[in-house]
């Protein structure tokens, strides 16, 4: 059933509405529910297979539902239809206002509506698509705050990768810090890039969903066996490199490829002379976990994360 | 008056980008002045300018104090200012939400790093900021409440008002709240607008910081006395919300005092030009902020009072 979580009236003739897909059984014997949650950011678009995948696979095996699967896949409609990552018109990052605030602007509003139907979920999955310069392979990020809840679920999600990460006050401005902070359990995941669906990763992270979803007593039908993720908990563990100069970035390596120390990643050119800028290579033996995408780069643009002693 | 270049980085297609500084005085790092750092803060450009002119003036006639140095920074931005766009250019990351900054990490952490590297030791630093939201606030000095805010130091400036303002978690990475950590008295101040050139405010901002400079014994000056400012937590403004949505007209001006139940501002329907909604003054109060765009979404707060009291 097609719901309306949160409403506002635009200017001219158009209301904004942020909708849900709220699937139950027709004899629900399960009070477990889950909810999926994309589209904070309006370039990050994975998510969006994920979600019509998890409808569809419910709809061929109605009968092995047994509790609560919401789906929200346009937390940002209006930057989801506009190719803008923040929210049009206000130049403002939406993961950034949370938990919102009733009484606020409509941004605010919208976010603590958005809070408030969230609230009561056992498990909320926050899929994010890094952004139009980086890809990922599939990975969740855990708040440290939160890694004693979050861990067990996350081992179970059919990712390659669990980064715990340390705690940061700007962090508490997000969905994923509200709703944990409100014990509604929230695992943020990022896999691929923005503006684009690597199929892929959503039928991946799609069989982590029905894994948790058996793990949750919600469903009943197949759920494929999940791969063990790696863990990092050492923040020094992840090696950041950053672009020496600005200039055109050409990748040499694809992300999840394993390094050598010393073993080129890409190199930054100059086209209007020709010239070879800079060699970017490992500085560490490790696993690509993230690659620069979009190729134009300033100094200090972010390159590549290596994770060591994989 | 000493020109250089605080930091720059080398682009590909572009001129090199470069945050300029414009010394005064020699001595003690008395006093820092940042002007804008987002694309459409065109005010607080203009407001330094014309501090950078006056302090030019003061020096030539020997009116910066000896031992006493001055710093103003006009733009942190200026690849942005030139192509109108609010943030930085490629990835659009806000540069006045990376401080302290990180001279390894990205491309507006490292101008951060290298701006706050070059203003971190002064004792006083002022930023022309803007309101997120569009429209024109009565000029006033703003102080995060961190626990090193000074309001007596912050009357010098004899603005209008002193606002307090409790930080949120985004807040915990602007220019204004690093400098208080790391031990600078800092203020933000608030001009009317943002994207327009305000002459009358930015006159008002200038004299307030030479004002400041002068009690401060940093120069010697004979400017207006200013005011008596007020003092005023953020959460204490009355917000005024359009309760629905269409072109927005506002009938009153920031700084203007209002009765109980005046009409504020009108909204009408786009299509038919009726009145959809009309605001009204909750309280006998002063505007302290106007909308001032065309149009208004449902639920913005698109006037901002101060209560006065009652005669």
């Amino acid at each position: 059933m097609i719901q309306t979580i949160a409403k506002t009236n635009m200017p001219v003739d158009e209301v904004l509405r942020i909708r849900k897909n709220h699937i139950q059984p027709e004899n629900i014997s399960s009070s477990k529910r889950i909810s999926i949650v994309t589209g904070i950011h309006g370039d990050e678009l994975e998510g969006q297979y994920v979600c019509y995948e998890i409808a569809r696979r419910i709809e061929e095996h109605p009968e092995c539902l047994k509790g609560t699967v919401d789906i929200y896949p346009a937390l940002n409609p209006f930057g989801i239809d506009s190719v803008t990552r923040g929210i049009p018109a206000f130049d403002l990052d939406m993961n950034c206002i949370f938990p919102g605030n009733t009484d606020g602007d409509m941004n605010e509003y919208l976010a603590a509506e958005i809070i408030r139907d969230l609230q009561g979920s056992d498990l909320c999955l926050d899929i994010h698509a890094s952004n139009i310069y980086l890809t990922e392979i599939p990975q969740i990020r855990i708040n440290e705050l939160h890694t004693e809840t979050l861990l067990p679920w996350a081992k179970i999600a059919n990712v390659d990768f669990i980064w715990v990460h340390g705690t940061s006050t700007v962090l508490e401005s997000t969905l994923a810090f509200s709703l944990n902070s409100r014990n509604v359990p929230t695992l943020v995941v990022e896999m691929g890039v923005g503006m684009r669906i690597t199929k892929e990763y959503g039928d991946q992270l799609t069989d982590g969903v029905f894994r948790l979803m058996k793990e949750m007593g919600i469903w009943t039908g197949p759920a494929p066996e999940v791969r063990t993720p790696v863990i990092s908990e050492n923040p020094d563990d992840v090696a950041f490199l950053n672009a020496p100069v600005s200039g055109i970035f050409i990748k040499t390596r694809s992300h999840g490829s394993m390094l050598k120390k010393g073993d080129e990643i890409g190199r930054i050119v100059d086209p209007l002379r020709g010239t070879l800028l800079s060699v970017i290579t490992a500085p560490v033996d490790g696993w690509l976990f993230t690659v620069r995408e979009y190729p134009v780069v300033d100094e200090g643009s972010l390159l590549a994360r290596i994770l060591q002693n994989v | 008056m000493k020109q250089s270049v605080l930091f720059e980085i080398k682009a590909l297609y572009r001129d090199n980008f470069r945050v300029t500084g414009f010394t005064f005085g020699e001595g003690e790092e008395s006093i820092c002045i940042v002007g804008s750092m987002r694309g459409n803060e065109n005010q607080q450009l203009y407001a330094c300018s014309r501090l950078i002119r006056k302090l030019t003036e003061l020096e030539e006639r020997g009116r910066i104090l000896p031992g006493k140095q001055i710093l103003v920074i006009p733009c942190v931005n200026p690849y942005s200012m030139n192509i109108k766009k609010r943030f930085w250019t490629i990835d659009n990351t806000d540069i006045n939400r990376m401080f302290p900054g990180y001279d390894q990490g990205e491309t507006t952490q490292r101008i951060a790093a290298g701006v706050f590297n070059a203003i971190q030791n002064y004792k006083f630093g002022v930023q022309f900021a803007s309101f997120y939201m569009p429209g024109a606030f009565v000029p006033h000095v703003r102080m995060m409440k961190t626990g090193f805010e000074s309001v007596d130091l912050a009357q010098q400036f004899g603005l209008p008002y002193i606002v307090l303002h409790d930080p949120r978690p985004f807040d915990t990475t602007t220019l204004n709240y690093n400098w208080q950590i790391w031990e600078t008295n800092a203020f933000s101040i608030y001009t009317t607008n943002t994207q327009r050139i305000d002459r009358e405010s930015a006159k008002q901002a200038e004299e307030a910081i030479l004002n400041f400079m002068e009690k401060q014994g940093i120069i010697r000056y004979r400017g207006y006395s200013g005011y008596h400012s007020r003092v005023i937590e953020s959460r204490d403004f009355i917000p005024v919300r359009a309760e629905d949505s269409g072109f927005f007209e506002a009938l009153v001006h920031p700084g203007e005092e209002v009765d109980e139940g005046q009409l504020l501002a009108r909204i009408y329907d786009p299509y038919l030009g009726t009145v959809r909604y009309t605001l009204h003054a909750p309280a006998h109060s002063t505007i302290a902020f106007v909308h001032d765009e065309a149009m208004t979404y449902q639920s913005t707060a698109v006037l901002k009072l101060i209560r006065e009291e009652d005669y």
